[in-house]
């Protein structure tokens, strides 16, 4: 059954990606679709199936070479069955909502097929995913960490003819690159020190990593916290982690689908799945964990204070899942996997669902991403405003904090309410300096994220209508295709925070999670104490998202005119956010610019000047014989060449044979 | 079949007499049949060699199919292949069919080009089967003919600057082999290669005009083999003839020399240098893996500022080959298999990139990626073939590349982190390059005039890439097909010298306390 998980995408992106002229377009995407829809229901059965006994199940032999060898093999463990039913619902999802978004796509010209290569490509993207949550060694999530960051890569670049998109997606799988560097050393690193790659045998050694030393780039560094490292530079990649994120806002280029499924719901949570799941390593890396910590709590608040001043729906979004991945990484670095884990599952639900929405928005609007150009939508698309509305309260925390009120164990409020609570406590439960650093500036981002969310609905549903009268006159709901998905994500982002409480998060944690994530109980007790902080500390997410609330409130219904009169008032604040703290405006002169002036002067001095100026020069002076020869014949070095060689072994035949032979 | 190598090795060289002899006229029927039999010659190479492959039995780590006649005054023909060498030898009789299959539209001197190749392809063959010094020279050194003429007759504009380059670079290489293989032979009174595997070379340090020059004899060996392997693979910094001999090579052409040409340099390194000269290797080990890295990192950036196709690819070849130096002198498993795996991946990727470059040459005469932009929108199969070959180029997973790289990288980290930190940004720079190269051609709308009315590929060239696309992606989801058959003979190398090889590092500890 796993197996079939695993490969009807892939049967799925072979049949609409090839077979479409046979069977015919429809048939091809419908085939697809209904493949992942396959996989998304045995995914579910092996979810709430699972024994909590880790399985392997080989699959054929991959890279074997002298005592490293990998296998093509299912690792199935809680870890896995999570992510898997994560991946094949929100993927499943998506392909249905696609009918409906990718039908008439502006973009594309009269007869131009399209429809078959963006069903491939998703379909291919889920496999590659698959992939990389049910490998059993490092290599194979290799394969499907790079296979995501093609599909990323296509994905991105699917609109062809603008150079927007291609740029964008050039840049994403660079970066990623840059990433996949650090993860592949990460592996080298592994292998060289434990003889193996395989994650049983990783995990077995990770005790033995914290006490070794290893030499690195003339460093002597305790194996464990390196490895770690390393490892965690791939995931900063992948997740658009500070300093390696400036790809993901640019990604937005893709078609609305693809950000939902890829760029918030499923690819962009790999480097939070891997650091879970290298947890026996990371435990012993106390180092490379609170460096964990601080990246993900700065990333949460980086990305929110952009997210405040974007126009783009999408580009809010963007910023938005850029800051939720570090609220995960936060709390993976102070020790509670389990909790990254609970805040990846709900994510996917409201996030994905806020960026189908935004597409549906979009769609409604012609095609028009800027929210200045929006207002007043609420009545014209009930089922969008809805489900965005739901998406809100999810992600900024909409809840009863749980000194009031709960239902048994469980409190009570959207998906996000639970899973982001949950993280800032346990930052505070660390007790850590690093903790105390993440829990203040993740309680500033929840303000934030409760802003510029709001801030988006109240723009987009709210106030008067704006920009083109057209579009508005004609803005309509979008088919059932799209609002399904919307429907069916509109159910988990309100009730998944409080089914799975209790296995995530509460009394049921350990057993639910069983052997798949390692926590090291000599030193790691963040996730019991972060059930007995301090009743402020279980307060202050839940004031800030009010306060948040409140600001957008007043600054987009109440008083509209004070938004840009502060932004008038602290116009370099405003243009530093707006453009994004000038990432990239750095990198390009950094990297970018240093690589193609290196670039060109190794080619026209390093090859042109020196090497070959040396070389024609020693020609000049030891051969001109051969130079003169050269105006009179065409082609005499050829034959001057062959002649010398001929003499050259005639004369060898000769010594040889008067000197008594070969033998 | 007991000259099974032998019947291999001059298939292609009987098909190309016949066409000299038999073959008459330059009218169109006299090119066709010169096409079709030097295809018929070619396959007919292939299908035979797959029973090299069939008998060949990857637990006996020595020489198989050996055959050995006397030859010319008192010289040995000796021929016969290990695990280090076999695939070298299919990888060629694979690779020529396809060759021929891009030239079906070569309209100048078609009987002379074919008797060329086919020429070529007993050449080649006969480098990795020779068992004998002075053959293994002949062939060496022979192979370059041919190639010269493709170049010179058949090639662009430049083609004798690009010859007068090649032939500056090779000959001093190539001299300076030769004096070594003669001060083998002296040594050790034999030629034949087997005997002088396991032959001891001196590595007495000794001292010339006042400089003491540690390992010796074997030293002064491995610089000779250097001299002239290191130009052939290429490596930096002599690696500059190679983009010019690639720009003005006909199509056929680059995939030759990419493919199977270069390759023989990597080979030459693993059947002599390591193998004979350990001592010198392991002393030498240290400038090896620099300008392995070296290579990596300066060609990949250069690549990245190209504005010719070719040269682009042609320094994205160099940029690979380093990889290859760098997991020969990993000395270890890993390193070796990945060196070997890298360079039979990088034939058919490398190949099918000329080839790819050469579907377009064909239809515009210009290599300029300039000339370009927006194909995709009037050549859909061509851009799905490109993409896959761009991905394996940078080294996907799931594609022959990844395999290679990851291999020698993973060989290099056991004995050298630091070079496999820098080596390592090599996956960075070559996404660069390669996805750049494809959006300018690839991407974007189509909206030069010009290519207005370009045609996708037709059913020949589709033909000519369908092999090469499943040798990429089989290699890249299963490389126990090829890891099994050289794993045991690179073994057995290893375990030849590596008591050496730790003498060797013994030595120099010492000396340096």
């Amino acid at each position: 059954m796993e197996t079939v998980i695993l490969f009807a995408p892939l049967v799925g992106a072979l049949i609409s990606g090839f077979a479409h002229k046979i069977i015919g377009e429809k048939a091809a995407i419908t085939t697809a679709t209904a493949l992942l829809f396959l996989s998304a229901l045995l995914s579910w059965i092996v979810f709430l199936g699972f024994d909590g006994e880790m399985k392997q199940i080989p699959i054929m032999r991959w890279v074997e070479s002298g005592s490293l060898s990998t296998d093509w093999a299912i690792r199935l463990d809680r870890l896995t069955t999570v992510m898997l039913i994560v991946v094949t619902t929100v993927s499943s999802l998506v392909h249905l909502y696609s009918f409906g978004y990718m039908d008439k796509d502006p973009q594309w010209k009269e007869g131009e097929s399209y429809k078959p290569r963006f069903f491939a490509y998703l379909s291919l993207f889920t496999f590659a995913m698959l992939m990389l949550v049910t490998a059993d060694n490092l290599l194979q999530m290799f394969f499907g960490w790079e296979g995501v960051g093609l599909a990323s890569y296509l994905l991105i670049g699917f609109y062809y003819r603008k150079p927007s998109a291609n740029a964008a997606a050039i840049k994403a799988f660079i970066v990623n690159r840059v990433g996949d560097f650090g993860f592949g050393l990460g592996i080298f690193g592994l292998f060289f020190m434990v003889d193996s790659i395989n994650l049983t045998d990783i995990f077995a050694a990770g005790h033995h990593l914290a006490d070794v030393k290893m030499s690195f780039l003339y460093m002597e560094i305790t194996a464990a916290e390196l490895l770690a490292f390393l490892l965690f530079v791939g995931a900063m990649g992948k997740s658009a982690q500070l300093f390696l994120h400036t790809w993901l806002p640019d990604a937005m280029e893709g078609p609305t689908p693809v950000s939902a499924l890829i760029h918030a719901a499923t690819m962009v949570t790999a480097g939070v799945f891997l650091v879970c799941r290298m947890s026996p390593l990371f435990e012993y890396a106390p180092g490379t964990l609170a460096f964990v910590t601080v990246i993900g709590a700065t990333t949460a608040f980086v990305a929110a204070t952009i997210g405040l001043v974007q126009n783009d729906i999408k580009r809010v979004i963007a910023y938005s899942t850029m800051s939720q991945l570090g609220y995960m990484f936060a709390a993976a670095g102070v020790g509670v996997y389990q909790v990254a884990m609970f805040h990846l599952f709900t994510h996917a639900f409201f996030k994905a669902m806020l960026f189908l929405g935004a597409g549906s928005v979009i769609n409604a609007m012609h095609h028009e991403q800027d929210m200045r150009s929006y207002g007043n939508l609420r009545k014209k698309i009930p089922i969008t405003f809805w489900a965005m509305m739901i998406g809100t309260l999810a992600i900024t925390g909409v809840g009863i904090p749980a000194s009031l009120m709960k239902l048994g164990d469980t409190p009570i409020g959207f998906a996000g309410f639970l899973s982001k609570d949950a993280i800032i406590e346990s930052t505070f439960a660390a007790g850590s300096g690093v903790g105390q650093f993440a829990f203040i500036l993740l309680v500033l981002a929840a303000a934030m994220t409760a802003f510029y969310s709001w801030r988006l609905i109240f723009m987009t549903f709210y106030g008067e209508e704006k920009g083109d009268k057209h579009a508005h006159q004609h803005a309509h709901e979008s088919p059932w295709t799209m609002t399904v998905p919307l429907i069916v994500l509109a159910v988990g982002s309100t009730l998944a925070g409080m089914i799975w409480y209790g296995d995530f998060f509460g009394h049921n944690v350990t057993e639910f999670f069983g052997a798949a994530i390692y926590t090291n109980h000599e030193t790691n007790h963040v996730l019991h104490d972060a059930h007995s902080v301090p009743v402020w500390v279980g307060w202050s997410p839940f004031i800030a998202m009010l306060i948040g609330l409140f600001l957008a409130w007043l600054f987009y219904i109440r008083r509209p005119g004070i938004a840009p009169a502060l932004a008038e008032m602290f116009q370099p604040a405003y243009q530093f956010l707006l453009n994004k703290w000038y990432f990239d405006e750095v990198y390009d002169v950094i990297f970018v610019g240093f690589a193609k002036w290196l670039g060109r002067f190794l080619w026209k001095k390093g090859d042109g000047a020196v090497i070959d100026g040396t070389i024609n020069g020693v020609a000049m002076g030891i051969v001109p014989y051969f130079t003169r020869l050269s105006a009179r014949m065409q082609s005499g070095y050829l034959y001057h060449y062959a002649l010398i060689m001929v003499l050259g072994v005639v004369g060898l035949v000769t010594w040889m044979s008067i000197s008594g032979g070969g033998h | 079949m007991e000259n099974l190598l032998s019947i291999v090795t001059f298939l292609p060289l009987i098909a190309a007499i016949i066409l000299a002899l038999f073959l008459r006229g330059e009218d169109a029927a006299a090119q066709r049949a010169a096409k079709w039999l030097a295809l018929f010659a070619t396959t007919a190479t292939f299908l035979i060699s797959l029973a090299v492959y069939m008998q060949f039995d990857p637990a006996n780590t020595g020489f198989q199919m050996v055959e050995e006649y006397a030859w010319i005054g008192g010289l040995t023909y000796k021929m016969g292949v290990d695990g280090i060498s076999v695939l070298f030898v299919l990888l060629t009789t694979f690779l020529m069919p396809l060759v021929i299959g891009a030239s079906w539209k070569v309209e100048s001197r078609v009987k002379e080009y074919m008797i060329t190749f086919l020429v070529l392809e007993t050449l080649m063959i006969a480098v990795f089967c020779a068992l004998d010094l002075i053959l293994f020279y002949v062939v060496f050194e022979g192979g370059l003919i041919p190639m010269f003429l493709i170049i010179g007759i058949w090639g662009g504009k430049d083609r004798i600057y690009a010859s007068f380059k090649f032939f500056l670079y090779t000959f001093l290489g190539s001299v300076l082999m030769l004096v070594a293989m003669i001060f083998m032979y002296m040594d050790a009174g034999t030629t034949d290669i087997p005997t002088l595997l396991h032959h001891e070379f001196s590595s007495t340090p000794i001292s010339l005009l006042g400089f003491t020059i540690a390992g010796g004899a074997q030293t002064l060996m491995f610089l000779a083999f250097f001299a002239s392997l290191a130009v052939k693979l290429p490596m930096w910094p002599v690696h500059t003839w190679l983009p010019d001999a690639h720009v003005q090579a006909p199509t056929a052409g680059s995939v030759v020399l990419a493919a199977i040409l270069l390759k023989m340099g990597g080979y030459g390194f693993l059947r002599f240098s390591l193998p004979m000269f350990p001592v010198a290797s392991e002393l030498l080990s240290g400038f090896m893996l620099w300008l392995s890295v070296i290579a990596i990192i300066y060609t990949s950036l250069v690549a990245m500022m190209q504005d010719d196709m070719k040269k682009l690819i042609a320094y994205s070849s160099v940029a690979h080959m380093g990889f290859v130096t760098m997991g020969i002198f990993a000395f270890n498993q890993q390193g070796l298999d990945g060196a070997i795996f890298q360079m039979l991946s990088h034939g058919f990727i490398s190949g099918a990139l000329f080839l790819i470059v050469g579907v377009i040459y064909d239809r515009m005469h210009t290599r300029e990626i300039d000339a370009y932009g927006g194909l995709v929108v009037r050549m859909p199969a061509y851009a799905l073939v490109f993409m896959l070959f761009t991905m394996a180029n940078v080294g996907l997973p799931g594609t022959s590349g990844f395999v290679g790289e990851f291999l020698t990288l993973v060989g290099i980290f056991q004995t050298n982190s630091t070079v496999a930190f820098f080596a390592t940004t090599g996956v960075i720079l070559s996404a660069s390059y390669a996805l750049w190269l494809y959006r300018r051609i690839v991407f974007g709308d189509l909206i030069k005039e010009s290519l207005k009315s370009i045609k996708d590929m037709e059913a020949r060239e589709k033909w000519i890439f369908a092999p090469l696309v499943v040798m990429t992606l089989l290699l890249g989801v299963y490389p126990a097909l090829v890891l099994d058959l050289i794993g045991p003979s690179v073994t057995a190398l290893l375990h030849d010298i590596e008591p050496v090889l730790a003498a060797a590092r013994g030595t120099l500890a010492t000396v340096a306390h």
